[in-house]
């Protein structure tokens, strides 16, 4: 541990980053007799926050940043005149646990460029998760990213050590990543997923069976997609996520909006900054698929391709539905109040729990917590009949809802005194 | 006006209601022993504080209330905002009297009150387990300060002697004069003499291991080349990492 190794971390950090996924959730696991660690589910521990907003729950690092492949998107890519580095087994287990002792962090994500070939770089991965787990009975949290192309045996036995495994589908189009990466095909990408997905179900059986069977990517799999590199609409984007939440038991799917890290390849679009408020809507929609119980195609469809920018989606999906409500928030099913905008999975769960003792009425739920200024033209309770969307008009609403805010002065007069 | 006067403890808080009860008064405001009272206070009861008192209320209560419902009552405690003691005492109260669970009446601002009371503090816990940060001392202890806002040390206690089970700690509430020592074996309640060298909650080289500045080194390190720089977004940064903590973060230094 010397100079050389802050400088390895340094550049294989920068490396790294670029990845999106830093969930700590999914297992819990409580410690064992003389090791180190746990793992606490539920959301997880964040334990930092880059200068971007960006959480920092685990190690995120490469093993080595050296890759045969030569992929547009990617700052790794063989063309590109970066630093490169490779970390000894030793040396990434140490950090990680010395790291884990400071609570510097949760985990391990442990990603890797590809050298020789995938089933090499997959081998040298698996060693150090192997390491980890069994000669420092580590018991946080180990993300690991598999490798496209590896072989079977290797992803098994990396599941025993991993929580959580990922493989990046990056480009959610064949035609788009054969045009980026040349090398690669979506083949590649969905045959490990495959992979994972039947060792995870496998492991389910075994467990009925055999309660102490050793589980297997307790934690799911999880995937990334790059936004704003190529030209697919969102109703693309958010189609695939959708097959792949239903098939693939997806436990997450990330969105990275496309940062040009590599302006000079012609094949990629031009951009003056990352498309970062596109990335939020598609986050907003992916959430209404996951909690909101919403369908891909009611979010978008072939009549709306896009996302909105100016307005969330659930918000524009009330819009283009002026017909559902006003929802009476007394009466309706819980599905109901879910969609009313400004009314989210913790209020309506409040509300549904509330109404069981006495009927609730605005001042009520503005306690609660609930966004009037947006539902209130979307509910009536225990009042008069207000001025819902039915009367006000859905483009009236979208107007004063995106409206900018006017700056509070309170109605003061400034003075100005000459000099 | 009715005034209680108990001694600020938890046990005096349900003396304070089996009393209550069993005079058939309820009283306006609830002091501690020595407060000022109030100008124009027409009564006023000393509780004295009785195990065997409190500790019929609390078979009461675990009888009536769900398991959550009774560690929000451990929250609201700890939280030891002015006020809270009311607040609890009416809650107590309200589960007493009524026939059927007050747990999800919402509507009702005291119930409501306890629960964002409750949340609040269980918010401040979960910072805690995100940004303690140890510093290895020479004699093998990983040290933490800390200093939140509410009284959380107890709650997540739990969480580090689980994680952190083979190796010595101490974490130190630097605002409450006192922190848990846990040595391999059990983890105990401890108080500093003199902890005004600690204030800034970093360790003095001399004190430090060996290799502990070089750890800092690197983590301060890989935290600054993690920064994307297209992405940048401070306010969301101080949002989900709140400046208080900043003083006791290795990587903010």
């Amino acid at each position: 541990m010397n100079d050389n190794v802050l400088q390895k971390l340094k550049t294989l950090a920068k490396s790294a980053k670029y990845d999106v996924s830093c969930s700590s959730s999914g297992t819990v696991r409580q410690n064992s007799a003389g090791g180190l660690g746990n793992t606490v589910g539920g959301m997880g521990i964040c334990h930092s926050f880059s200068e971007d907003g960006r959480c920092i729950a685990l190690l995120k690092i490469m093993l080595t940043n050296y890759c045969i492949y030569d992929c547009a998107y990617c700052i790794n890519r063989r063309t590109n005149d970066i630093r490169r580095a490779t970390f000894t087994v030793d040396e990434l287990v140490e950090l990680t646990i010395e790291f884990y002792r400071r609570n510097y962090i949760e985990g391990l994500f442990l990603s890797s460029g590809i050298i020789h070939s995938p089933d090499y770089t997959m081998e040298r991965m698996v060693r150090v998760v192997k390491q980890l787990r069994e000669v420092h009975r580590f018991n946080g949290y180990i993300h690991m990213k598999s490798i496209p192309g590896a072989s079977r045996e290797l992803i098994d036995e990396a599941g025993l050590y991993a929580d959580r495994m990922s493989v990046n589908l990056e480009i959610p189009t064949e035609a788009n990543l054969k045009l980026l990466a040349p090398e690669k095909d979506h083949r590649s990408v969905y045959k490990p997923m495959k992979y994972i997905q039947q060792g995870v179900l496998q492991n389910i059986e075994d467990r009925k069976k055999f309660r102490k069977a050793p589980r297997f990517v307790p934690a799911g799999q999880s995937t990334q997609m790059i936004v704003g590199a190529t030209d697919e609409r969102d109703k693309d984007i958010l189609r695939v996520s959708s097959i792949l939440y239903q098939q693939t038991q997806m436990r997450r799917v990330y969105y990275s909006g496309y940062i040009p890290v590599n302006s000079y390849d012609k094949r990629l679009p031009t951009l003056k900054q990352a498309p970062l408020v596109r990335e939020n809507r598609l986050y907003q929609a992916d959430w209404l698929m996951r909690f909101y119980q919403y369908r891909a195609d009611e979010i978008v469809d072939d009549s709306y391709p896009d996302l909105d920018l100016e307005i969330d989606p659930k918000l524009s999906w009330a819009l283009r539905h002026p017909e559902t409500f006003p929802v009476d928030i007394n009466k309706a099913d819980y599905a109901m109040i879910l969609r009313v905008p400004g009314i989210g999975v913790k209020s309506a769960q409040f509300i549904v729990m509330s109404r069981r003792h006495g009927r609730l009425n605005a001042s009520h739920l503005k306690k609660i917590g609930i966004v009037m200024k947006k539902a209130q033209c979307f509910i009536t309770c225990n009042e008069l009949p207000t001025f819902t969307v039915q009367e006000a008009t859905p483009e009236y609403v979208r107007k004063v809802l995106t409206e900018p805010k006017k700056k509070a002065d309170g109605g003061q007069l400034s003075i100005i005194f000459p000099d | 006006m009715l005034v209680f006067f108990y001694d600020k403890t938890f046990e005096g808080l349900l003396t304070a209601i089996f009393d209550a009860y069993s005079r058939k008064t309820f009283p306006d405001k609830l002091l501690g022993v020595g407060d000022i009272p109030p100008l124009f206070l027409t009564e006023e009861y000393m509780v004295i504080s009785d195990e065997e008192k409190s500790g019929r209320v609390c078979t009461a209560l675990e009888k009536k209330m769900t398991k959550g419902a009774c560690n929000m009552l451990t929250h609201l405690w700890l939280s030891e905002e002015a006020g809270s003691d009311e607040l609890l005492f009416r809650y107590i109260r309200k589960t007493i009297d009524s026939p059927v669970s007050i747990e999800t009446n919402f509507a009702d601002a005291d119930v409501l009150e306890a629960h964002q009371l409750a949340r609040k503090v269980s918010h401040e816990a979960h910072f805690q387990k995100q940004f303690v940060r140890f510093q290895k001392a020479a004699d093998d202890i990983f040290f933490a300060a800390v200093s939140p806002r509410y009284n959380v040390l107890p709650l997540i206690i739990d969480h580090f002697k689980d994680r952190f089970a083979d190796q010595k700690w101490v974490i130190y509430d630097l605002k409450r004069h006192y922190g848990y020592y846990y040595d391999l074996q059990t983890c105990e309640e401890m108080t500093l003499d003199n902890d005004k060298h600690l204030l800034g909650g970093k360790l003095d080289e001399k004190l430090m291991a060996e290799d502990e500045k070089m750890f800092q080194e690197l983590w301060k390190g890989y935290f600054k080349s993690m920064t994307i720089k297209e992405r940048i977004n401070l306010k969301l940064q101080r949002q989900h990492m709140p400046k208080r903590f900043w003083k006791y973060l290795t990587e903010k230094q």
